[in-house]
């Protein structure tokens, strides 16, 4: 076993006066400890990938890389990508303040390094240096009955949000109609269409109707999910199953370069829609699939 | 069947040994190569190859450019840059960044240089294909996301361009590099792998989809 297998522990204390440090923390691992489900998975790949192939020297590569970013704590991959908040919080909590802490987290991560300044003026083309903006970082935040603040984190980097999609079914030129049939055909075309564009192998994350927000939304939090994790809807089970092993018979591979390893899961999210619409939407998520969980109760905190 | 690696060093790649490479080739780089992204495509798409008359100070940055990229290596990306304790710049993070985005630009971009090769993931277009056959260069694909790795293969920040203009992701970093490796995924040929692989994909895909 080696010996950077600790990395998959969760780490635990009690919270800090100062959360900011926590805060920062939380960042640090997410840029440069890759989730363990991810490692699992990528590492299984490369067994499955033929001797001295290109497939499976990118697989290597890759291993190499987490493992060395885990130990030197920096970024696994360059592009931190846009730095997205999802906050759970207790009933009755505010979560202004919350914010700006985090705002100052993301600040001072860039002055260390764990995150590379990625916010530009869409107008002027200014680099603002700290990764903050008009909407960077980006949160959402949501009210539940738990009594635990939950803070999820992830980094998306450029490369794969530039792949993903969104599907207006029917799709005249795929033949797709506004069936399940129709849904697994974009979805196989926005990984075809990817190549090795994204950072294969990715994640898929598809969101299945709902408004051209709202589904592009559900679809980029499917990415939170645990690749191991089983969707609990059987028909959505079904389409991620069946997408996943006909994903990787598509050829493509890690890189593009060609190979059996093309996705490393996809996870599926349905919305109801109007009846006019129905939006299939696709996020790309890279290998580098860099998201992490923080969770705070009474007092005490658990980075997983 | 692990291929045998090809030693590069850069710049001053002759013409012959870049046309001797092909499509799968595994190539590994030492020497200087310089970083180059969006910004800097445009920049010296509209100052140096639109524009008949660039400003003196602009011709000087192009003059100090050449010294590092005639026959030589420029690299699609975007670093993360820190100053170590003797003030120095190291990269920490430095790995390919997606190549397609500077499709418009890179046909001249390797004839103003006389490049004989690009770094970059994700392949590039039809355009670039005919620059590598034209003037002797080949695509470079580097491992995306490797940041941590590729940064180790640079030993040392030379010197840097635009900084405070561009940004540090998009300034051009002059670095040099000791065992880069690469795959040749265009070659002078006329091959792409990105070409061929997205072909017999899309096959796949209409076969796949007929059975649902």
């Amino acid at each position: 076993m080696l010996e950077n297998e600790k990395r998959f522990n969760k780490i635990e204390g009690e919270v800090p006066e100062n959360r900011i440090n926590l805060f920062v923390n939380l960042i640090k691992e997410a840029s440069s400890n890759l989730p363990g489900d991810v490692v699992k998975a990528i590492k299984a790949q490369k067994e499955k990938e033929e001797e001295g192939s290109q497939a499976k020297r990118a697989l290597g590569i890759i291993i190499e890389n987490f493992n060395l970013a885990y130990e030197k704590k920096t970024p696994i991959c360059q592009d931190t990508g846009t730095v997205i908040f999802h906050i759970h919080y207790p009933i009755g909590m505010s979560v202004l303040k919350l914010k700006e802490e985090l705002t100052l987290a993301v600040q001072e991560a860039t002055k260390k390094g764990y995150l590379r300044p990625n916010a530009v003026d869409s107008i002027s083309g200014k680099n603002s240096g700290d990764n903050c903006g008009f909407g960077s970082p980006s949160f959402y935040a949501d009210e539940w009955e738990k009594d635990i603040l939950e803070i999820k984190i992830m980094l998306k980097g450029g490369g794969c949000e530039n792949v993903g999609a969104q599907y207006t079914l029917p799709d005249t030129k795929l033949e797709a109609g506004r069936d399940i049939k129709g849904v697994k055909k974009v979805i196989l075309d926005a990984v075809v269409k990817a190549q090795g564009k994204g950072c294969a192998p990715g994640i898929i994350g598809v969101g299945i109707g709902g408004d051209r927000v709202s589904g592009a939304l559900a679809a980029k939090n499917q990415i939170f999910r645990y690749l191991e994790d089983e969707n609990l809807d059987n028909e959505l089970a079904q389409i991620e199953k069946e997408l996943y092993e006909k994903s990787n018979q598509l050829g493509i591979g890690p890189m593009g370069f060609g190979g059996k390893t093309t996705v490393l899961g996809v996870k599926c999210a349905k919305l109801h829609r109007v009846p006019a619409s129905f939006f299939v939407s696709i996020s790309y998520m890279c290998w580098a699939a860099r998201r992490k969980t923080l969770e705070i109760k009474n007092n005490q905190f658990t980075i997983k | 069947m692990t291929k045998n690696i090809i030693e590069l060093k850069s710049p001053g790649i002759s013409e012959d040994t870049i046309r001797n490479l092909k499509k799968g080739d595994v190539v590994s780089i030492s020497g200087v190569m310089v970083t180059g992204r969006d910004v800097a495509h445009k920049y010296l798409k509209d100052t140096f190859i639109s524009s008949q008359n660039p400003p003196e100070s602009e011709k000087l940055v192009l003059e100090n450019l050449k010294k590092y990229l005639d026959g030589g290596i420029l690299y699609h990306c975007g670093p993360v840059v820190y100053k170590d304790e003797n003030n120095e710049y190291k990269f920490s993070a430095a790995g390919p960044t997606t190549s397609i985005r500077e499709e418009p630009y890179e046909y001249d971009v390797i004839k103003l240089f006389n490049l004989r090769g690009v770094i970059g993931k994700g392949g590039m277009g039809a355009k670039t294909l005919k620059a590598c056959q034209e003037f002797g260069s080949v695509y470079l694909h580097a491992i995306g996301g490797a940041a941590t790795y590729t940064a180790e293969r640079v030993k040392k920040v030379i010197g840097v361009g635009k900084l405070e203009e561009f940004g540090s992701p998009e300034a051009f970093w002059i670095i040099e590099v000791e065992n880069f490796e690469c795959v040749v995924t265009m070659d002078s040929h006329g091959d792409s792998l990105h070409e061929s692989l997205l072909l017999e994909s899309e096959k796949i895909q209409k076969e796949i989809m007929a059975s649902f």
